[in-house]
């Protein structure tokens, strides 16, 4: 019980509700602008969109939030080792 | 007599050091925060397996971006919309599920969980229609039809199947997950003071929502 409580955040159904209402509307945001060619514009706006609902996701849905601050460093040192790759392909890629 | 007194007081003693020591043991085998960080970790591998598919994914795309863009017309937005608002509210109802087991609210918890299964279900007949249309144009890895296309087109199916069908396997892991959560809720190993595998299998289920909102734009959304 005791290792329990130090890390229990018990938050009402509110703020999931809100959350949900957010992401729906941002799935219809990015939908209707994908509708509209901006080019090479249109891809980032999308992926901005889809980063912005993944931070919705991870802090509420996933308690990072609320939960200790080891679990977010974990998320940051994966996504760090993830940029890393994604840096050095996209360099030898897009400029061969 | 005396000494059988003692005897019996000395074994009382043990039988209480032995439980005192007893629920010391069950104390340290509950470590929620080690349950839960070891999830963390299991998802992290998780999503550099799902982040080396989209990397491969970014450098086929520039690659082929012309082809990328023809064959991504043959996607149904509408269908790929309803699956994204799909499992956003299957997420909400995950999460909302451990909100009213830490309530007390046992029914509740467990009828939530069952509308997470549902619209997982949903989610899955949903990609089944989608992938047996394809099936039906002879889209398909390895078909005659889609051999006779362009190089990129054949890649981005290729990525389109490999991916949305990896994700399709992580769905039906995690309504697998959610029927053993409910399972437990019901035979009360699951309660409102011990639920730490109803919240990993729930972190769980939002990863695979997670990975569904970046898939859903790179494979859908690009015209």
């Amino acid at each position: 019980m005791s290792a329990h409580s130090e890390n229990e955040h018990v938050i009402g159904y509110m703020p999931y509700i809100t959350i949900w209402l957010t992401l729906i509307g941002l799935t219809i945001l990015t939908v209707s602008i994908s509708l509209f060619d901006f080019g090479t514009l249109t891809i980032i706006v999308a992926m901005i969109i889809a980063i912005i609902k993944s931070i919705f996701v991870i802090n509420i849905f996933m308690h990072i939030k609320y939960d200790s601050k080891v679990f977010l460093g974990f998320i940051i040192a994966a996504l760090v080792i993830l940029l890393v790759c994604l840096v050095f392909t996209a360099t030898d890629v897009f400029f061969r | 007599m005396s000494s059988n007194a003692e005897l019996e007081l000395t074994q009382n003693e043990m039988q209480e050091v032995e439980a005192s020591h007893h629920e010391h043991t069950e104390h340290v085998h509950r470590d929620d925060f080690a349950s839960k960080m070891g999830m963390w970790l299991f998802l992290l591998t998780e999503l550099l397996l799902f982040g080396g598919l989209f990397i491969l994914y970014m450098a086929y795309r520039f690659q082929y971006s012309h082809d990328f863009h023809i064959a991504a017309k043959e996607l149904n937005v509408g269908v790929g919309t309803l699956n994204t608002i799909i499992l956003l509210t299957s997420s909400l109802s995950m999460a909302l599920s451990i909100i009213a087991l830490q309530k007390g609210k046992k029914n509740l918890s467990i009828n939530l969980l069952w509308s997470t299964v549902g619209l997982a279900g949903f989610f899955m007949v949903n990609k089944f229609f989608e992938w047996s249309a394809k099936f039906a144009h002879g889209l398909y890895p390895g078909s005659a039809h889609l051999l006779e296309k362009e190089k990129g087109e054949i890649i981005f199916y290729g990525m389109y199947f490999t991916m949305t069908g990896l994700h399709g396997l992580h769905v039906l892991i995690g309504m697998a997950l959610i029927l053993v959560v409910i399972y437990r809720i019901k035979s009360g190993t699951i309660n409102a003071d011990k639920y730490i595998v109803m919240e990993n299998s729930g972190l769980y289920w939002h990863l695979v929502d997670l990975i569904w909102i970046f898939l859903f734009p790179l494979f859908y959304l690009i015209h």
